[in-house]
């Protein structure tokens, strides 16, 4: 399995739900090469989050196998940024950042030139001593993404961290993270909601299935790098490929909301 | 038709009038109190108010002084200064990590809960008695008594506290790989702090009223000691010169707490500087 950095097998999920089982994920397949940039999209509440706490160790599998390649035991093996505000409030910017270096046992100096690297890349210098709530949420975002780097992981893993910042400052964060990924390539899992962001970000995107969750169609994106954010959009290869993801995940989304329907 | 508009404020008017707001708070603030004591004071005077019972203002400063003078009331203070400061650390330390480790852990809650749901309602002056059979009329029987009460708000409190953090800060601990150590002080502690000052803060207050009815029940020395020994050889301004104290002491230590909490919570929204 050389070169395979997360492997799944047959894996399942499921979560006790008054006195009755709810399967959030069934039968998730999956093979992800080291330093691939994986997205994944999917309607609400299929089990992404899941998925991925699966993956960081935060949740065990109720079925299944799950192998993460470990080649480097000096570094973490995954790192995430969470779907939420995650940063701690009562630590500064980069108290924040150097966090996971911290808990590794990483001396104080070396730390604060890592962390200096981390926030110059999000642009977040100036705030270093700010505490969280002296930060808009897209600040809080990039604090979060730069902690998740600090720490060097084997694999990154992002949760919608650009959901809740507006459409402009997304485009921005998207342009910084691939700036910082391809000066810093790891293997990534992304979560999103946006088929457009999916394709700017990944080397692939996967579509999920409605709940129980399970990967339903995976798309290749073979558009070429480095990319830049805005440029792409109006290609007319970058239209090809929404449309190849759009078709299967537009059946899913209609099939939770009947689903949806039917329970209520 | 008619069209109303509304133009800025000026900025120097808005100023201005804030300015005006605040200066009349000011001194409302101070005006109020002098008010009520020259009122009590010309009440004496006219024998409106029993000098037997609510002597004079003045007589009663003229007292405080005296005593401060002689440097008894200064001990007095001192004893039960000493005592609160005893009590409230040996009960809010296990206060702070029982409270913290129920809050982390559903076996370590399920096993204090039923305990302390049982003791916490027990009003602490009741046990007193028991406290003093058990540590006699000495200086242990006070501590313990200030000791308990501060025990259960800390712990109270300080629980509620980590219960109420977020899940999602623990799960930046995991994932980052805290142990068990590092998650209590990185994430427990500050994350439950706001609330532990809420506790700390109640506490210090019970801890005041614990060690003055202790001293009044049971001691030869302390501000409750004096308040109760001016009450037996009828000295009312002694008494109120006591309560005084006991009133000073409250308004400075809850300004300290103030000044505490702002050094201890620095990230505290809506605060600047
Ligand atoms: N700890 C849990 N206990 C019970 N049910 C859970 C738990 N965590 C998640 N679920 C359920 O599992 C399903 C999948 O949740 P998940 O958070 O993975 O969805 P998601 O795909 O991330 O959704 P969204 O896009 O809205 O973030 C949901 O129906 C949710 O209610
Ligand atoms: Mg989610």
């Amino acid at each position: 399995m050389s070169g395979d950095r997360v492997v799944t097998r047959h894996l399942g999920m499921r979560f006790p739900l008054r006195g009755r089982e709810l399967v959030a994920l069934e039968d998730v397949n999956l093979r992800m090469a080291d330093q691939e940039f994986c997205c994944i999209v999917g309607p609400s509440g299929c089990g992404k989050t899941t998925f991925l706490r699966i993956l960081a160790g935060l949740e065990r599998q109720t079925a299944g196998e799950l192998h993460l390649e470990v080649t480097d035991p000096a570094r973490p093996l995954s790192a995430m940024v969470f779907q939420e505000q995650s940063v701690f409030p009562w630590m500064t910017v980069e108290e924040n950042v150097g966090y996971g270096l911290r808990m590794r046992g990483v001396h104080a100096t070396v730390r604060r030139g890592v962390v200096a690297h981390y926030l110059e890349k999000v642009g977040l210098t100036q705030f270093a001593k700010a505490y969280p709530y002296q930060l808009s949420g897209g600040m809080k975002q990039r604090a979060s993404v730069a902690r998740a780097f600090a720490t060097a992981p084997q694999i990154l893993l992002m949760d919608e961290p650009f959901a809740a910042v507006d459409e402009q400052t997304r485009a921005l964060l998207q342009e910084e993270l691939l700036r910082v990924w391809e000066s810093d390539r790891k293997t990534v899992v992304y979560i999103t909601h946006s088929i457009d962001e999916a394709l700017v970000l990944g080397d692939r995107v996967l579509v999920m299935s409605a709940r129980p969750g399970h990967i339903k169609a995976e798309i290749p994106v073979t558009l070429p790098r480095p990319r830049s954010v805005y440029e792409l959009k109006s290609t007319p290869e970058f239209a090809e490929l929404v449309a190849k993801v759009w078709e299967p995940l537009r059946q899913e989304v209609l099939g939770s909301f009947s689903a949806m329907a039917r329970a209520s | 038709m008619t069209i109303k508009v509304r133009t800025a404020r000026a900025s120097r008017g808005l100023r201005g009038r804030f300015v005006e707001g605040v200066a009349a708070e000011r001194l409302i603030g101070v005006a109020s109190p002098i008010l009520l004591l020259a009122l009590w004071e010309g009440a004496g005077r006219v024998g409106v108010l029993d000098a037997r019972f609510f002597p004079a203002p003045s007589a009663i400063a003229g007292t405080f002084v005296d005593l401060m003078r002689s440097g008894e009331l200064v001990e007095h203070t001192w004893t039960s200064l000493g005592r609160i400061l005893i009590g409230f650390t040996l009960g809010a330390v296990p206060g702070l990590v029982i409270g913290i480790a129920m809050g982390l852990s559903r076996l370590v809650r399920a096993a204090f809960k039923p305990v302390v749901g049982a003791l916490y309602p027990v009003p602490k002056t009741a046990i007193f008695p028991l406290l003093l059979l058990v540590f006699g009329i000495g200086e242990p029987s006070k501590y313990a008594i200030v000791a308990i009460g501060v025990f259960f708000l800390v712990l109270l409190n300080t629980m509620a506290g980590v219960l109420g953090i977020e899940p999602v800060y623990l799960d930046v601990g995991r994932n980052f790989g805290a142990g068990r150590l590092q998650v209590f002080r990185t994430i427990a502690l500050p994350g439950a702090l706001p609330l532990v000052f809420t506790g700390i803060r109640l506490a210090w207050g019970n801890a005041l009223i614990l060690i003055v009815v202790a001293e009044i029940l049971a001691a030869r020395s302390g501000i409750g000691y004096f308040i109760q020994n001016s009450y037996q050889t009828f000295q009312v301004e002694k008494m109120y010169a006591g309560l005084l104290v006991i009133s000073f002491i409250g308004y400075v230590s809850f300004l300290l707490l103030d000044e505490l909490e702002r050094w201890l919570i620095p990230w505290k929204a809506g605060r600047t500087g």
